[in-house]
């Protein structure tokens, strides 16, 4: 493409079937400990 | 109304979110304008709207690109709702142990009381801390990993606890098959050789605070006698680091990093962010202190500086990277490609269903900071959860059932914000703190550019090897 450049493979929509194991790290959204930001993680899968 | 799409320009990087697919595209500018019109199915009505600052002919060319993007679901993607992989009921994965509700600092900041969080000062008792293992076992089901965070006030004060706990929780990981991931949290000043080759061999990941400049930690973080602590303190954490050198020890796994809290009184904290590497760390985090009335309250008016601060962050990180001698900044870490599932982004931090704080007596609170707040005592590890319908209230406090989330932009980034504050501010947790969400917004697409900037620059190094 000559306008955009897309820089990730999103799997969003994918995990509405496949996700959900809970096997990943726990975040925390307060500015006082590990505060691992949802958006800041990865999946363990 | 529902925001589908985000878009945003820094340092000349214009930027495409779509929000229900996570897909970021790097756009040009003229792609930038028609987003302001195009809708997915108004292409005749964008190019007369744009017709006077670009050639039709290249507004049609930049409209196919847009409809070859929504072919593949990364534009305009379909909303999405609570998915059947969220369960309706929480599994317990996490546990915060209060092991001592007191501490050998003064923080000004503290949401503890000093440790104590307004209460006595006590430290957790071998039995308490080995009760609240065998709850995590019950409540945690199926689920393999689990996570055990030893904080206080602070921990390295009651050792006995935490070695007892250790101990118990790995003979059970044998007995159960269930993985316990532990985490200490220290202020460092009780890391003697001794802790910390004991921490090393018991495969702890370490969070250590320090809040960067030596005149700015000392100012916030005292002693109990008043006296500065950086210089103690960060000798004690160049000998830990020293010690995990050539270790299994990464920012994801077992991790080491240091991290700190910037105020109203050092708004300059990329100063902060870079003394801490020049110090020689270099797995970083620095968040914004949340007060009420306070002198050290980041206020609205201080949002511009706020702002700017972290474009001067991004610039110094991407520029030390380039270098060839980065640092980590954790929010600043996004995986654009593999990051949560819907199920995960839903959660969030999982406080009051998926995490518990355990006072030092066995009581249960949803989190560490809601521990002593009156009217979230969720039950004990004696008598169970006694509140079952608060606890639920807590899973269902997601941002798809909170007014203001559910048409944000960064829904699914941060999963609604944290619900401590938001009942700090509002006295519920399901209005969040409008501070929080304007510094996380800005973190955000710091973040996502970083990522975008990382990805082009590899790309374009792959296409030159």
């Amino acid at each position: 493409m000559k306008h955009i450049q897309t820089v990730n493979k999103p799997t969003m929509q994918k995990s509405l079937k496949t996700g959900g194991c809970g096997e990943c790290q726990a975040s925390c959204q307060s500015a006082c400990k590990t505060s691992c930001t949802v958006g800041n993680q990865v999946c363990e899968k | 109304m529902k925001a589908k799409i985000h878009k945003f320009e820094q340092n000349g990087t214009y930027i495409l979110l779509d929000v229900n697919s996570g897909a970021v595209h790097v756009i040009d500018k003229m792609i930038y304008d028609l987003m302001d019109t195009f809708t997915g199915e108004n292409d005749e009505e964008t190019i007369c709207a744009w017709a006077h600052a670009y050639p039709e002919a290249d507004i049609r060319e930049a409209l196919g690109e847009l409809h070859e993007l929504m072919a593949r679901e990364e534009l305009f993607a379909p909303d999405i709702d609570v998915p059947p992989t969220f369960r309706q009921h929480g599994l317990v994965k996490s546990l915060c142990l209060m092991v001592a509700q007191d501490c050998n600092l003064r923080c000004k900041y503290c949401f503890g009381d000093g440790g104590s969080y307004g209460q006595e000062r006590a430290v957790m008792t071998p039995e308490v801390g080995r009760a609240a293992i065998d709850f995590l076992i019950e409540k945690s089901g199926p689920r393999k990993h689990c996570e055990v965070d030893f904080f206080g006030g602070e921990p390295l004060m009651n050792m006995k606890t935490v070695k007892a706990v250790t101990a118990y929780a790995r003979q059970k990981e044998q007995e159960t098959g269930k993985k316990f991931k532990l985490t200490l949290t220290t202020n460092g000043m009780l890391l003697n050789d001794e802790n910390i080759a004991w921490l090393n061999e018991n495969d702890f990941s370490l969070v250590l605070s320090l809040d960067g400049r030596k005149e700015v930690n000392d100012a916030m973080r005292p002693d109990v006698g008043g006296h500065g602590t950086y210089d103690r303190i960060v000798e004690h954490f160049r000998r830990c680091i020293e010690s995990r050198k050539g270790g299994s020890y990464d920012y994801r796994g077992v991790y080491t990093y240091l991290r700190g809290t910037y105020t109203h009184n050092n708004l300059d904290f990329t100063n902060d962010v870079l003394s801490m590497h020049d110090a020689g760390f270099d797995i970083l985090s620095l968040e914004p202190v949340v007060l009420k009335d306070s002198p050290y309250a980041i206020t609205e008016e201080d949002l511009p500086r706020v702002y700017a601060e972290y474009d001067r962050l991004v610039d110094a990180y991407m520029e030390r990277r380039r270098a060839g001698h980065g640092f980590w900044f954790f929010h600043f870490n996004m995986d654009l490609s593999n990051g949560p599932c819907v199920a995960k982004r839903l959660s969030g931090c999982g406080a009051g269903h998926e995490y518990f704080a355990v006072a030092e007596n066995g009581d249960l609170y949803p989190c560490h900071q809601f521990v002593g707040r009156e009217g979230y005592r969720l039950g004990s590890l004696r008598e169970g959860v006694t509140r079952p319908e608060l606890s639920q209230y807590f899973r269902e406090s997601h941002v798809l059932n909170k007014e203001k989330c559910r048409d944000c932009w960064a829904r699914f980034f941060c999963s609604g914000g944290c619900h401590a504050n938001a009942d700090l501010f509002h006295g519920d947790i399901r209005e969040p703190y409008e501070i929080g969400c304007a510094i996380q917004k800005k973190r955000l697409e710091c973040a996502i550019l970083v990522q975008s900037l990382l990805a082009l620059e590899n790309n374009k190094k792959e296409q030159d090897a």
